[in-house]
């Protein structure tokens, strides 16, 4: 206790001291934009940076140093357009996401960072330049391998967040818009324990899962079954969700900032080859650790008497009440499971993508159309149906571009609802 | 702190072009959800389709400013069909989800790389309302009382803006009064009841969607014209979900609750935006940066929005026994 306290002290001075640091160095004569230019971890020299104004006139063009960092002073506080030049990059690197044009604002007496995330250009990632190349069929089988492998990464997080939902919908009746906030909650509080607190990772992910766990016991308790006992009917609570998802969302951001992040762990790791598909070792064990919970869970359900508690109240609540099982009880579980595997999706995601403050909105789409194949409500549904989802976009990056990949998603959800609503393993009465 | 600026911004949300296009947003909401029962979480779809089906018509097709219009008008029908006919047989969870993710992927759709060349990706179109302030009768100058002021081109898409706006609310309130009025509200009360009338629930459903869809699509058009540019990330959740909360603020399935409730809405809204800015300026609020009163305002209207449907679901001029958030 005492080696904690002393640690925590340290710490704080520690923080002080670096939140002084910088501010003592030049208090008054930074003005303007600056960068650290890094492709997994290796600082870039050489790249052209060009900064112009809002109305696009040229500022000064800049490139970076050996430390990959570049800096340009502004005389005017204001909105600027940076452009990173992708052809001064190193070979076989690129801007993630594509967009290599930030428009950030600079205050009076203040110098704003510039984030441009770097990553390998690889083949895989990148099907409409791997196209161009080879174009043979053994390139195209590669990539679909490749991309089905990713497509169940992907499947897998979709997963998690898709039981969550669908337990929480199956025994409250709720269709929870906030569940996406649930995810970004997970990986930014994970965040805030690994970046703030200088935390490995993975304790960070498993304090951040335990807590939000907390947290969504909390919600149930003092928000959601609040509303059941006094008589909310579900499309009430169903709207007031999309209020909760705002409020979160926009806490998220307030705390968070609107920039994209990573942690600080196993950001660069070297794939390793398996076969046809190459995977970073931290995909592998996130996958296996996402398998692991989800078996876990699908057995607790089956096997536990809880589980089948649940199963009961979610088939029937009134006949669940009436035998002797503890309905509020069950669903505050449900609750807590809930949103403690929807955290470790986010933190998943976080991991294999970065963290965002609109990532969980951005996935619900997502969820919502692996938990509709599956049949909205069944937890085994909604596994397979995510599976389904995940694989599907990622396999239809070949074809269609990446940036648009959702789309797919959209279109499988339309095509369910027409020809088979209660999806793969619903049943007819659910769709009503 | 400068009161008079803020006292002039709130004066100017309440008769603004932001109670125009959220009015009409609503007006459109209110037909869906205020007397249909129809959960269309999208309506900032049927906005992007018409702002952007105006806006590619004249910009990068060259075609006169009513082709525009028409343009983006049988844009919002289309997109309404498309959205209806799988979900409007289901349960309400799934028009909800549909409409949720058309939107998000209409906005996906403009704002990506590849379709650069027609939508213009992030940065959207700009450059499309000229022939609009062409047809502005009002001679250049500024008009107002005091402090509060507009110059023409504001008073002119004003002035269109509340005919628009008026002429919806008569709309909306002769065919609830008429026959198919009393059908959707009963549709919105017992769906199977009036199947077993011999009423066909869907096309009913269907007609409601188009409709509310086409009176929010003329916000899409007003917000374009106003802000000379429409951009993929305007038209994102919170556009509709502003559109609710001045549904349900004003109070559903009333003729007249989206407008006051869009003018009550905006008023606060700006009034909180304002004031926590110039709190943070002077540093009343040391904790808090410039940048953050953005994210605090939009979770404060969240916190709002709970509260209104926790505590007073019937907004202000609502009637509780006409809300459709209790059936099944």
């Amino acid at each position: 206790m005492r080696r904690a306290v002393i640690a925590f002290t340290a710490f704080l001075g520690g923080l002080v001291f670096l939140l002084a640091g910088p501010a003592h160095a030049d208090p008054a004569n930074c003005q303007g934009l600056r960068g650290t230019l890094k492709l997994q971890g290796q600082p870039v020299n050489g790249a052209k940076v060009s900064v112009t104004t809002e109305g696009g006139q040229p500022v000064k063009e800049v490139t970076s140093d050996a430390q990959g960092a570049w800096d340009v002073q502004v005389d005017k506080p204001g909105k600027y357009k940076v452009t990173l030049d992708p052809g001064s990059l190193p070979p076989n690197s690129q801007v993630r996401g594509g967009n290599n044009v930030r428009t950030p604002t600079v205050y009076e007496g203040n110098c704003s960072t510039v984030l441009f995330a770097l990553e390998a250009k690889g083949a895989a990632n990148n099907p409409q330049q791997g196209d161009g190349g080879s174009g043979g069929e053994s390139s195209f089988w590669t990539q679909a391998a490749q991309l089905t492998f990713e497509g169940f990464n992907l499947g897998l997080i979709i997963a998690l967040g898709a039981l969550g939902l669908s337990l929480i919908y199956g025994t409250t009746g709720l269709t929870n818009f906030a569940h996406g906030e649930l995810i970004t909650l997970g990986a930014v509080l994970a965040y805030a324990f690994n970046v703030g607190f200088g935390l490995q990772l993975i304790p960070a992910a498993v304090i951040a899962v335990v807590l939000a766990g907390a947290l969504g016991y909390g919600q149930d308790r003092l928000f959601w079954g609040q509303l059941r006992k006094r008589g909310t009917g579900t499309i009430a609570m169903m709207i007031i969700s999309i209020g909760v998802a705002i409020l979160l969302r926009n806490l998220i951001q307030f705390f968070f900032g609107p920039q994209t992040e990573t942690y600080t762990d196993y950001n660069t790791q070297a794939g390793i080859q398996l076969g046809p598909i190459s995977a970073a070792p931290k995909n592998l064990w996130a996958m296996a650790i996402e398998l692991a919970v989800l078996v876990v869970v699908g057995l607790a359900l089956m096997k536990t008497r809880t589980g089948k508690a649940a199963r009961a109240v979610s088939d029937n609540p009134a006949l669940a009440a009436s035998s002797g099982i503890n309905v509020d009880r069950v669903i505050r579980i449900i609750w807590t499971v809930g949103a403690a595997i929807a955290a470790l999706a986010g933190i998943m995601l976080g991991l294999s993508q970065s963290l965002k403050f609109t990532m969980g909105q951005d996935i619900l789409l997502l969820i919502f159309a692996g938990v509709t194949l599956g049949g909205l409500g069944t937890a085994f549904g909604a596994l397979v149906g995510s599976l389904v989802v995940g694989v599907f976009i990622q396999v239809s990056t070949l074809w269609v571009p990446p940036e648009l990949k959702s789309v797919g998603a959209l279109v499988v959800l339309i095509i369910v609802l027409l020809f088979r609503p209660q999806g793969i393993l619903g049943r007819r009465e659910r769709i009503g | 702190m400068d009161w008079l600026t803020i006292f002039t911004t709130t004066v100017h949300a309440a008769i603004g072009w932001e109670t125009v296009v959220y009015g009409l947003a609503a007006i459109g909401v209110n037909i869906h959800f205020g007397y249909t029962g129809l959960l269309n979480f999208g309506q900032a779809a049927f906005m992007a389709v018409a702002g952007y089906g105006l806006a590619v018509t004249v910009t990068v097709l060259d075609l006169p400013f009513w082709i525009g219009v028409a343009v983006g008008l049988a844009a919002a029908v289309v997109l309404a069909l498309l959205m209806g006919i799988p979900t409007l047989q289901l349960r309400a969870d799934y028009l909800a989800i549909v409409t949720i993710a058309a939107a998000e992927i209409i906005r996906l759709i403009f704002r990506s790389v590849q379709f650069k060349d027609v939508f213009g990706g992030s940065d959207g179109r700009r450059g499309f309302n000229g022939d609009f302030y062409a047809m502005n009768p009002y001679p250049s100058g500024r008009y107002g009382i005091g402090p509060i002021v507009f110059d023409e081109r504001t008073l002119w898409l004003l002035t269109v803006g509340w005919i628009v706006m008026l002429l919806a609310c008569l709309l909306v309130y002769l065919l609830m009064k008429s026959p198919w009025g009393r059908v959707l509200k009963a549709i919105r009360e017992d769906e199977d009841a009036v199947r077993a009338l011999g009423k066909n629930v869907f096309a009913y459903k269907m007609q409601s969607l188009v409709l509310g869809g086409v009176v929010g699509c003329f916000g899409g058009f007003f917000y374009g014209l106003y802000n000379g540019a429409v951009q993929p990330d305007v038209f994102g959740t919170e556009m509709t979900f502003f559109a609710y909360t001045i549904v349900i603020l004003g109070g559903a399935a009333r003729v007249f609750g989206p407008v006051v409730g869009a003018m009550i809405f905006w008023v606060l809204f700006v009034f909180i935006g304002n004031l926590l800015s110039e709190l943070v300026a002077n540093g009343y609020i040391p904790f808090m940066t410039s940048i953050q009163v953005g994210p605090i305002r939009y979770a404060l209207v969240g916190l709002g929005f709970i509260l209104l449907l926790v505590v007073r679901p019937q907004g202000i001029f609502g009637d509780k026994r006409e809300i459709a958030i209790d059936a099944r």
